[in-house]
C-alpha cells in the first residue's frame, strides 16, 4: 500500500465535526438574531425577516438537493402554495395562524408526495422537468384564478399571528417569532439529517443502486426527501404571508424557484448552515449592493460565479477547506 | 433440504441479443458455488435478474421455495440476500463506519421508529466488529472514498455481510485485489461461511481464487450453461477448456 493513500485515508471525516459545530453556530446565531435588530429600524428589521423566511425555504430545497440528491425547480411554487393557503385560511375564513401554518405544510407534503411518484420511474433529471411543469401551472393558477387566489391583484391585510396574547404586529415582536420558529424548523433538519433517514437520504444521493442492494427503500426515501422538503416550502409561505402582509404571485415564479436553487448551491448543498450564507448572499446581498443601482445583478452574479469556479461547494464548502488547512498547518502531535 | 436458491430456465434477451439463455441451477445451503466465463458470457447480466435489478424475460427465482422473480432490490435484500458489485459502490462521502451502519439499519424496526430511534440504529458495536473483521480498523472514521482500492474491496465486502445474510452474490470480489488482500479476504468469506453457515455464489475471473474457495463450478459461455462440477472436474472438462481455460 503506497503512503500517500494511507494518509488521505487516515484523514477523519471532518463533516460530522462540522455538523456538531453547526447545532452550536444555530443556537448561537438565533440569540444574536434576537437581538439585532436593535437599532436597526423598520426596513433593517423587515431584511433580516426576509432572510430567515427565505433561509427556510432553502433549508427545505437544501434537504432534497443537498441531502438526497434530487433537483426541485419548484420550491418558490410550494412557497407561494403555503402562502396563498395561509392568506387564504386566516383572511377568508378567520382560521387560526397555527392551523394554517400546519395545514400549509401537510398540504405542500402531500402535493410533494404526489409530485414525486412520476419521478421514480425514471432518473432524477425527471424529478426537474415534473416541477418545472408544475411551476407554471401554480403560477398561472395564482395569477388566473381571481375568484380565489385575487390573481395579480392579490391578497392584502393578512393579519400576523398572536402568540399566547402577544400581539405580533410590530416588526420586531414578529421579528423575535421568526428566530424562534426559524430556530425550531432547522434544528428538526438536524435532528432529520443525522438519524438513519438522514444517512438513508445521502446514501440515495451518491450511489441509490448500491442503496437498494443494502435493503434501503430508495422509493419511500426519494418521496420522503422531497415531501419534507417542499413542506419546508410551504412553512416558508406560511411565514411570508404575514410578515410582507400583503401576496401577489410574483414572488412564487419560476425564476424564484431558480434563484432558491443557485442559494443553496451557493451557500453550499449538503451542509446544515449553508442555506442560511446562500439566503444571505440572495436577501441581504442586494441590499447592500443597492448603492450599485441597476449593477448589482451583474454583481452578484460574478460573486456567485467566481464562488462556484473557487469553490463548487459553496461557501460552508470554502470554509471547511480553510478549516483543513488551517489543521494541516499546525504541528501534528496526535498522528500515529 | 429445498436449496436456498433455485433458479429456473432463467432468460434475458436485449433485443436481438440473448445476454442469459435458459440457466437453471440451484444452491444449497451452506455452499460456495462459484460461477465462471469469458467476458460478456453473461454472469453479471444473471446476477441482475437474480437479484431484481433487471427484470428477466422468462423463468423464475425461488429463495427457500417461495418465488421472489421480479421481486425489488431493497425487498430481496431484506429477506437476507446480499451482494457486491462488480465495481466498487462505496458511499465515498460517508465514514467507514457510517457507511457500515447503513448497510445495516434498514434491517432494523420500522421506518418511524428508525427516524424516532437511536442514531446508529444501535450498529455501532457491530460495526466496529466487522471493521475489525475485515481488518479495516485504522480507518474507521475515514471517508470511504479516499480508502485505497483494495481497502474498499474489504469495506464493500464487509457491507454485504453487515446484516447476517443467509445468501451472498459476490460479482469479482478478487478483481483489483493485491495477493495479500486476497488471501485475507478468503480466509474471511470462508470463515463466515463456516461459522455463521451463509451461501455464496461468487463470479470470479480469477481461477485460483475460484478453485480453492469453491466447492462446485458452474461454467457459462454465450449465455448457456456449459458444464458443471467440482473445481477438478470442471478443469478437466474439454469443452471449458476449449472455450475458456485454453484461451
Amino acid at each position: 500500500m503506497s503512503a500517500p493513500a494511507t494518509a488521505s485515508a487516515a484523514r477523519p471525516a471532518s463533516r460530522s465535526r462540522l455538523r456538531d459545530g453547526a447545532l452550536l453556530a444555530l443556537v448561537l446565531g438565533a440569540a444574536i438574531l434576537w437581538f439585532a435588530p436593535a437599532g436597526m429600524g423598520r426596513y433593517g428589521t423587515y431584511v433580516l425577516s426576509l432572510w430567515l423566511v427565505m433561509s427556510i425555504a432553502v433549508m427545505g430545497l437544501n434537504l432534497t438537493l443537498g441531502y438526497a440528491g434530487q433537483t426541485s425547480l419548484a420550491q418558490a411554487a410550494f412557497m407561494g402554495l403555503g402562502a396563498y393557503a395561509t392568506a387564504i385560511l386566516t383572511t377568508t375564513y378567520g382560521v387560526n395562524w397555527y392551523a394554517a401554518f400546519a395545514l400549509s405544510g401537510l398540504l405542500t407534503f402531500c402535493i410533494g408526495i404526489l409530485l414525486g411518484f412520476p419521478a421514480l420511474r425514471v432518473r432524477t433529471h425527471y424529478l426537474a422537468f415534473v416541477t418545472l411543469a408544475f411551476s407554471t401551472l401554480i403560477w398561472l393558477l395564482l395569477r388566473n384564478e381571481q375568484w380565489l387566489t385575487g390573481g395579480v391583484f392579490g391578497i392584502a391585510n393578512i393579519k400576523r399571528p398572536v402568540f399566547f396574547g402577544l400581539r405580533l404586529d410590530g416588526a420586531l415582536a414578529f421579528h423575535r417569532f421568526l428566530v424562534a420558529v426559524t430556530l425550531i424548523l432547522a434544528l428538526a433538519l438536524w435532528w432529520l439529517v443525522r438519524s438513519p433517514w438522514g444517512r438513508a437520504f445521502m446514501a440515495l444521493r451518491e450511489n441509490p443502486v448500491r442503496a437498494a442492494s443494502l435493503g434501503v427503500d430508495t422509493r419511500a426515501y426519494t418521496l420522503l426527501a422531497f415531501a419534507i422538503g417542499s413542506a419546508y416550502g410551504g412553512f416558508a409561505g406560511a411565514l411570508y404571508a404575514p410578515l410582507v402582509e400583503f401576496i401577489d404571485p410574483s414572488p412564487f415564479s419560476l425564476s424564484q424557484s431558480l434563484f432558491l436553487l443557485l442559494m443553496v448551491v451557493a451557500g453550499g448543498s449538503g451542509y446544515l448552515l449553508g442555506p442560511f450564507i446562500g439566503a444571505l448572499l440572495g436577501v441581504v446581498l442586494p441590499e447592500w449592493l443597492r448603492f450599485a443601482g441597476s449593477l448589482y445583478l451583474i454583481i452578484f452574479a460574478s460573486i456567485v460565479l467566481m464562488l462556484l469556479i473557487i469553490c463548487p461547494q459553496g461557501v460552508s464548502g470554502l470554509a471547511e477547506r480553510g478549516w483543513q488547512a488551517l489543521r494541516r498547518g499546525r504541528p501534528a502531535g496526535g498522528a500515529p | 433440504m429445498s436449496p436456498v436458491l433455485e433458479v429456473h430456465e432463467l432468460h434475458k434477451a436485449f433485443g436481438g441479443i440473448k445476454a442469459v439463455n435458459g440457466v437453471s441451477f440451484s444452491v444449497r445451503e451452506g455452499e460456495i458455488l462459484g460461477i465462471i466465463g469469458p467476458n460478456g458470457c453473461g454472469k453479471s447480466t444473471l446476477f441482475n435478474c437474480i437479484l431484481g435489478q433487471l427484470e428477466p424475460t422468462q423463468g423464475s427465482v425461488k429463495l427457500d421455495g417461495r418465488d421472489v422473480t421480479n421481486l425489488r432490490p431493497s425487498a430481496l435484500n431484506r429477506l437476507g440476500v446480499s451482494r457486491t458489485f462488480q465495481l466498487l459502490q462505496v458511499f465515498p462521502e460517508l465514514s467507514v463506519r457510517e457507511n457500515l451502519i447503513l448497510a445495516g439499519q434498514e434491517h432494523q424496526g420500522s421506518m418511524l421508529g428508525r427516524l424516532f430511534g437511536a442514531r446508529d440504529a444501535g450498529l455501532s458495536e457491530k460495526a466496529e466488529q466487522m471493521i475489525g473483521f475485515f481488518k479495516l480498523g485504522h480507518l474507521t472514521d475515514a471517508k470511504a472514498g479516499g480508502l485505497s482500492y483494495g481497502q474498499q474491496k474489504l469495506l464493500d465486502a464487509a457491507m454485504a455481510f453487515m446484516a447476517g445474510p443467509r445468501l451472498v452474490l459476490l460479482d469479482e470480489p478478487a478483481g483489483g485485489v493485491n495477493l495479500t488482500m486476497l488471501g485475507d479476504l478468503k480466509e474471511r468469506l470462508r470463515a463466515i461461511n463456516a461459522e455463521q453457515g451463509a451461501t455464496f455464489v461468487v463470479i470470479e475471473h480469477n481461477m485460483d481464487f475460484v478453485m480453492s474457495l469453491c466447492s462446485r463450478v458452474i461454467v457459462l459461455a454465450e449465455g448457456r450453461m456449459l458444464a458443471e462440477g467440482t473445481p477438478a472436474e470442471v478443469r478437466a472438462n474439454p469443452a471449458v477448456i476449449e472455450a475458456y481455460l485454453g484461451h
